[in-house]
């Protein structure tokens, strides 16, 4: 779970940067862009399951001075990496289906693009973006189960030794419903706050 | 009389499109100069142009004295003292009035937040909106919306005010709650540059109407001369099929 949260954290973040990196305008940034389109394929395209398992156990194993050699610290690493690619993707859709009017009106202002990104565009793209967002979320928080190929000690994990130890297939069951009734919870949250923001658009402003 | 805006042989493509074929224009500081022209014939482009929201390919303009196209001029800075109303309002959806009146004077002229909000409240009680201050765009009726983003762009405290084709969008009877701000605007010396399809407005407000065609300015004068005595053939035609719209 602790790997779910610290993971989603650094990836909305970072994620955003990549979105942000990807719609900077001129030739000036076309290194940094094509960078970005070059991280956003590879790691959508190499299975999570391979890139824990090269981090996870390459790593530690070239026994380097001053990098961590936690397993669970690679593991992480290897989420981050994997989602950064997905969740990126999904605020570029969002980005995108802003229309350029709304751009244009900011800058017209005389705002700069990326004051422009973070007033206007950014946040009306987030809120269109918060059900796929939640997709991945999700997607996320399962795959946190791949990380017991390291033999570290996770829910699923920890599944099948309490499994083995006295032959109980209800276990998994047990897991299933611990994966659920944190998933739930999550896209029932969601809901709200796009409702809310609905309704808040359409009343009448009391205060502000 | 000092020179506001100075266009000189301007052209602008879309592709093989060419939109603006050899644009010269001047307006005066407090002058009011009325675009007309039908739909495609470059009237939008020529605002986009001026306000650097399109990269010209050859031609000047300059402002106040100053080159805006010159290689290197900060078009954010030249952008602040050049309002712009669109036809589709363009206000942001997720802030209230206010922040939308805002956002320019806080992010791009560095005011403080509690001297943005007075000076938007200021016109915003200016032109009736005091009670809409807190509501959110979607909430106001397009008049509404259009007057809000006339206040927005009015909040930037530009020398130079385009408005591209503002009523266009608007039921018809929300059209004339927004040429009154503008006729005010006008009486007040704003210097504007406004693109209409409005000619009943156009020969009230305008010392100057320009007729575009196929991105050339084709014919310009007084609005008594362009309206009444038009001189070219391809102005009497457009004139002549305002007027059997019924919208002359």
């Amino acid at each position: 779970m602790r790997i779910f949260l610290t993971a989603e954290a650094i990836i909305l973040v970072t994620a955003l940067g990549l979105a942000v990196i990807r719609s900077l305008p001129g030739p000036v940034f076309f290194p940094v862009r094509v960078l970005a389109i070059v991280y956003a394929d590879f790691f959508r395209g190499v299975p999570t399951i391979l890139v824990i398992l090269m981090l996870g156990v390459g790593m530690p194993s070239l026994q380097l001075e001053g990098i961590p050699d936690s397993q669970i610290f690679w593991a992480t690493v290897s989420l981050v990496l994997v989602y950064t690619a997905y969740v990126s993707e999904v605020y570029r859709a969002g980005i995108e289906s802003v229309h350029p009017s709304q751009d244009a009106a900011a800058r017209s202002l005389g705002l700069t693009h990326l004051q422009s990104l973070r007033h206007v565009v950014i946040p009306q793209a987030v809120r269109r973006v918060i059900p796929p967002l939640l997709n991945d979320f999700i997607g996320l928080q399962k795959d946190t189960a791949l990380v017991s190929v390291l033999g570290v000690v996770e829910a699923l994990r920890q599944t099948q030794i309490n499994e083995a130890a006295d032959f109980n297939g209800t276990h998994y069951l047990v897991a299933a419903t611990l994966f659920v009734a944190i998933t739930i919870p999550l896209a029932r949250f969601t809901d709200w706050l796009v409702a809310r923001d609905r309704r808040r658009r359409q009343a009448a402003g009391v205060g502000a | 009389m000092t020179e506001m805006l100075h266009v000189e042989a301007l052209h602008k493509s879309f592709g093989k499109l060419e939109v603006l074929r050899g644009i010269d224009l001047e307006l005066a500081e407090h002058e009011v100069v009325c675009l007309i022209g039908a739909s495609g014939s470059g009237k939008s482009t020529l605002l986009r142009c001026v306000n650097l929201l399109e990269p010209v390919d050859a031609g000047r303009i300059v402002l106040a004295g100053e080159e805006i196209t010159a290689p290197g001029v900060d078009v954010n800075r030249v952008r602040r003292g050049i309002g712009i109303v669109f036809q589709a309002f363009n206000l942001f959806p997720h802030m209230s009035v206010l922040a939308n009146v805002t956002l320019g004077p806080r992010k791009a002229l560095g005011l403080s937040r509690a001297a943005a909000n007075a000076r938007a409240e200021d016109l915003l009680a200016r032109f009736g909106l005091r009670e809409k201050r807190d509501d959110y765009p979607d909430r106001l009726s397009g008049g509404q919306q259009q007057r809000v983003a006339i206040v927005r762009a009015l909040a930037m405290q530009p020398r130079l005010l385009l408005l591209d084709e503002v009523t266009s969008a608007l039921d018809p009877e929300l059209v004339a709650e927004v040429l009154e701000v503008i006729r005010e605007l006008a009486g007040e010396g704003m210097t504007m540059l406004i693109a209409t399809h409005e000619m009943g407005f156009a020969r009230d407000v305008a010392a100057r109407v320009c007729f575009l065609d196929e991105g050339v300015i084709l014919e310009e004068g007084l609005p008594e001369q362009i309206f009444s005595a038009p001189r070219e053939a391809r102005t009497q035609q457009f004139l002549q099929r305002i007027v059997e719209a019924g919208r002359l």
